[in-house]
């Protein structure tokens, strides 16, 4: 399915337009493999667009050509106007200051090594903030995700996955930005704690009116976080919608499929979903 | 680079920066330097930087030190014993020994520092580049460093020495050289690996330059691995020189151990003493270098040893202590008939000598034909309890007190050999990561059939046609074709299957899975549960399930129960629990659960929502 021009928004933040990626196959003769095949889709300022896929659907790669991280083969990536796509190295460490990311894996995303002091500093100091200046917003950004300010001289191995996860948001929004890439930033967590770092990112959202990006493979995540929902499928977008809709009256055979097999966690109403299950995939 | 953050204590002190900032009262956790430390707190690491010291200390200081000019020689005095104005006594051409040996060491040492300066500048640079760019500069420096490293140094080394004369510092030059390919493969490798990381990525997106990412980010890791390397290369260096020297194809004039060596080499017969200098100079920095190469080595990887364990701690069959304290556990007759577990306790030790209790007094039941659900968080101990049933806590760990009955029969306490019986029969096990848990090395059919033929004692044949019927019944499609395919040729689920089909292939009675859908994609967990649901009703299958996921319970269990730090909070009929909750904690727990939450509204323009609030 393709977005036309006429539906989209016209003041969207990001747009993607037939974005094509692939990466080289095993061996020197194999074929590329395409990862993205003709993707589109758009995010509205301070809007979240959950894009929901399995492991292999391209949802990951998708985030990292927005954020010049995979290169892209063609189509265009607009961010607030400008064709970034091809954006050179210089161009794109001054499109950090709008464009930021939250990874998934809250045990490697932070460098080991430095103190979460200097790991959120490091933007700032990308950006030719003074050391004196980058100490006091070190502090309000830990203050923002809830973390002591004593956190600032302490290393990561010193902290729990969940509050990672929070030092890993605070790096994303050091710089203000426009909006924030997040490839399943909750993926890695505990179920209570998930909650709360989602409550988290909403807060945020509602603070500062930044977009999001939200990149998972769980499809009751995306509904409570995302006004829209994008499912995404071997490379292509089967489906858009606004979330109440995609998530419980889903048109594409493939997101009807992916909703009922996600467990819930009521008897009654799990067995109802396997016998649909079944019966949808025994037509 | 210049202004790098000034983390803890050094910001304390600038003037106009509030005395609290810059957590002055969180400062210890910050181990920098903490290697050096390290190093100096190992005896030989210490002993041997203290002889290096002073070895250098000596040869830079020679003019100073030295009695008189290693080259004044007085014939007359030829072949003089030590004592009186030659402590050390004079060589063939009546120099003093001590002056000749101080000088050599600045030629010798000084000879060894212009090889690893040389290495190092060519070495290290090009192998951050190449490691981090990647690219045509890589694969054309890769084909450099081959052919030099292809060249016989000694070869290489006579042949530069005919060609720019008898120079100790042409010669070590082109030393240098040829130990460069050694630094640049070692950075390149660390760093390509590094570049992968998602700290690299996250630092790229913050908008540092690539200089600045290698300089945070890059060097810090290459840093350790480089200074021992150095230290064994210096050792090399130090050796080749005065391999050359003794040879007699150094540097005619200039004071070196090695020509020190070649000399009294020529007079062995009249004055054997003289050996022992050089000799001894060159064994004791040999030595120290390498001596300091191996504690430098231990200081590193103490620091790796310090970082947190790896979240899933390396299984090792550790054999359950048999000083247990076996709890009356009451009437036999409440107890499960496939397992029972009462009272358990899980610790393990801690430095200060204590135990730390992961598991703490533990009851649960699982009956023939019946799938419990054992449900936590991460750290709730519910993997421990499934690892202590199973007899394979990792090392450390060891059950403490309680009573694990399986067939009525109690396990605690029961040694290693009829343990492994019991797992390979009655109790089968079916872990979280699919992938990792298969052999990259071995087909899916000899990963199979080695079991079967080593426990049950099948042929070969035999084996392999169980292994088939195995990967039927886990509903494998076109199982012979599978059985010659390698793990990495396998989908995710697929590997599951085939680690369920290993699971059943003695026939269990009881089956632990600990998290086996965590791994997978829902449409795949679904097929898996259902498998799992099948394999539970056909054979009558007791199952135990490890898992977070409240939906995963919902879909399969007859039963859960719910863990928090170590101890079950609740348990009873999923229904019940999953409905009604008694307890606080798994109130929480469903409370986090997100599938009745309500899907977000659309999204508004922001004018209008201000207008609205």
């Amino acid at each position: 399915m393709t977005v036309t021009d006429a539906e989209a928004p016209a003041d969207a933040l990001l747009r993607v337009r037939d974005l094509r990626v692939s990466f080289p196959g095993k061996g020197r003769r194999a074929p590329r493999t395409e990862v993205l095949k003709g993707v589109c889709l758009d995010i509205r300022p301070g809007e979240t667009l959950g894009l929901v896929g399995e492991s292999g659907s391209g949802k990951t790669t998708l985030g990292r050509a927005v954020l010049g991280l995979a290169p892209v083969d063609s189509g265009t990536i607009t961010f607030a106007g400008e064709r970034i796509d091809q954006a050179g190295r210089a161009r794109r460490r001054e499109l950090s200051r709008d464009l930021q990311v939250v990874f998934q894996d809250p045990y490697t995303s932070l460098n080991p090594s430095l103190t979460i002091g200097d790991t959120l500093a490091e933007p700032l100091f990308g950006h030719g903030v003074s050391a004196r200046e980058a100490r006091a917003r070190v502090g309000d950004l830990l203050d923002r995700v809830h973390l002591p300010a004593d956190a600032a001289a302490r290393l990561p191995r010193e902290f729990s996955g969940g509050q990672r996860q929070r030092v890993a948001i605070a790096r994303a929004l050091a710089l203000r930005p426009r909006l924030v890439i997040c490839d399943e930033p909750v993926s890695a967590l505990d179920l209570t704690t998930r909650r709360t770092v989602l409550d988290l990112l909403l807060e945020i959202q509602e603070e500062t009116g930044v977009a999001y990006l939200f990149v998972t493979h769980d499809l009751s995540v995306v509904r409570f976080m995302s006004h829209r929902v994008a499912v995404i499928h071997h490379g292509e977008i089967v489906e858009t919608g606004d979330a109440g809709t995609v998530t419980t009256e889903p048109r594409h055979d493939y997101t009807r499929a992916l909703l009922l097999a996600a467990p819930v966690a009521d008897v009654a109403e799990q067995r109802r979903r396997r016998r649909a299950a079944r019966a949808s995939a025994g037509r | 680079m210049s202004e790098n953050l000034p983390a803890g204590a050094p910001a304390a002190g600038l003037p106009g920066v509030p005395s609290r900032d810059a957590g002055e009262a969180g400062v210890p956790p910050v181990r920098r330097g903490g290697a050096v430390r390290r190093l100096l707190r190992n005896p030989l690491g210490a002993l041997s930087a203290a002889v290096l010291l002073l070895l250098v200390a000596a040869a830079v200081l020679a003019p100073l030190l030295a009695p008189q000019d290693p080259a004044a020689s007085s014939l007359g005095d030829a072949f003089a014993g030590p004592g009186g104005a030659h402590p050390l006594g004079t060589d063939s051409a009546g120099r003093d020994i001590l002056s000749r040996l101080l000088h050599g060491g600045r030629n010798t040492l000084g000879g060894a520092l212009i090889a690893l300066g040389i290495a190092l500048v060519l070495g290290v640079p090009s192998g951050l580049y190449a490691g981090y760019r990647g690219g045509r500069f890589d694969a054309a420096a890769n084909w450099v460093v081959d052919l030099v490293m292809a060249l016989p140094a000694m070869v290489v080394l006579l042949a530069s020495r005919a060609i720019l004369g008898p120079d100790v510092r042409a010669l070590m030059t082109v030393l240098g050289v040829l130990a460069a390919p050694s630094f640049f493969r070692l950075v390149r490798g660390i760093v390509a690996g590094v570049r992968t990381e998602l700290y690299v990525d996250a630092a790229k997106v913050s908008g540092l330059s690539d200089a600045r990412i290698v300089a945070r980010h890059v060097l810090i890791v290459v840093r350790g691995p480089v200074i021992i390397q150095v230290a064994l290369v210096a050792g090399i260096a130090i050796g080749l020189q005065a391999g050359l020297e003794f040879l007699g194809i150094g540097s005619g004039s200039a004071p070196t151990w090695g020509a020190m060596l070649n000399e009294a080499f020529q007079n062995i017969q009249r004055a054997p003493l003289l050996m022992l200098w050089p000799g001894l100079a060159l064994g004791l920095t040999n030595a120290a270098l390498v001596l300091l190469a191996g504690a430098l080595r231990d200081g590193l990887e103490d620091r790796a040893g310090q970082a947190p364990a790896p979240r899933r701690a390396a299984r090792r069959h550790g054999g359950t202590v048999p000083a247990v304290t076996i709890a009356a556990c009451g009437d036999p007759a409440d107890r499960a008939g496939l397992l029972s577990v009462r009272g358990l306790t899980v610790a393990y030790p801690r430095p200060d000598g204590g135990g730390r209790e992961v598991v703490r007094g533990v009851d649960l039941d699982v009956r023939a034909g019946e799938i419990v659900g054992l449900v936590g968080e991460s750290g709730s101990g519910k993997t421990q309890t499934a690892f202590a049933v199973l007899g394979i806590l990792p090392e450390g760990g060891r059950v403490t007190g309680g009573s694990i009955t399986v067939k009525g029969r109690e396990v605690v306490g029961l040694p290693e050999r009829a343990r492994r019986g019991l797992r390979g029969g009655t109790v089968a096990y079916v872990p979280q990561e699919p992938m990792s848990n298969l052999d990259p090395a071995f087909t899916i059919g000899s990963q199979l059939t080695e079991p079967l033929r080593h426990v049950l004692g099948l042929s070969r044949r035999e084996a392999a046609r169980r292994a088939v019927d195995l990967l039927r019944l886990v509903e494998i499609p076109r199982p012979e074709q599978v059985m010659r395919l390698y793990p990495h040729e396998i989908s995710g689920g697929m590997a599951q299957r085939v680690l369920i089909a290993g699971a059943m292939s003695c026939d269990p009675e009881l089956l632990i899975a600990d998290e086996p859908t965590t791994a997978l994609d829902v449409r795949v967990q679904a097929e898996i549960l259902d498998l799992l649901r099948r394999l539970q009703k056909d054979r009558g299958l007791g199952v135990l399930l490890v898992t977070h996921d409240l939906g995963v319970v919902a879909d399969l269990c007859d039963r859960v129960a719910v863990m928090n730090t170590g101890r079950i909070v609740e348990a009873g009929t999923t229904e019940r629990v999953l409905r009604s909750p008694e307890d606080a904690y798994t109130r929480t727990l469903l409370g986090a659960v997100l599938d009745q939450a309500p899907a977000r509204s659309p999204w508004q323009p922001p004018k209008a929502r201000s207008a609205t609030a």
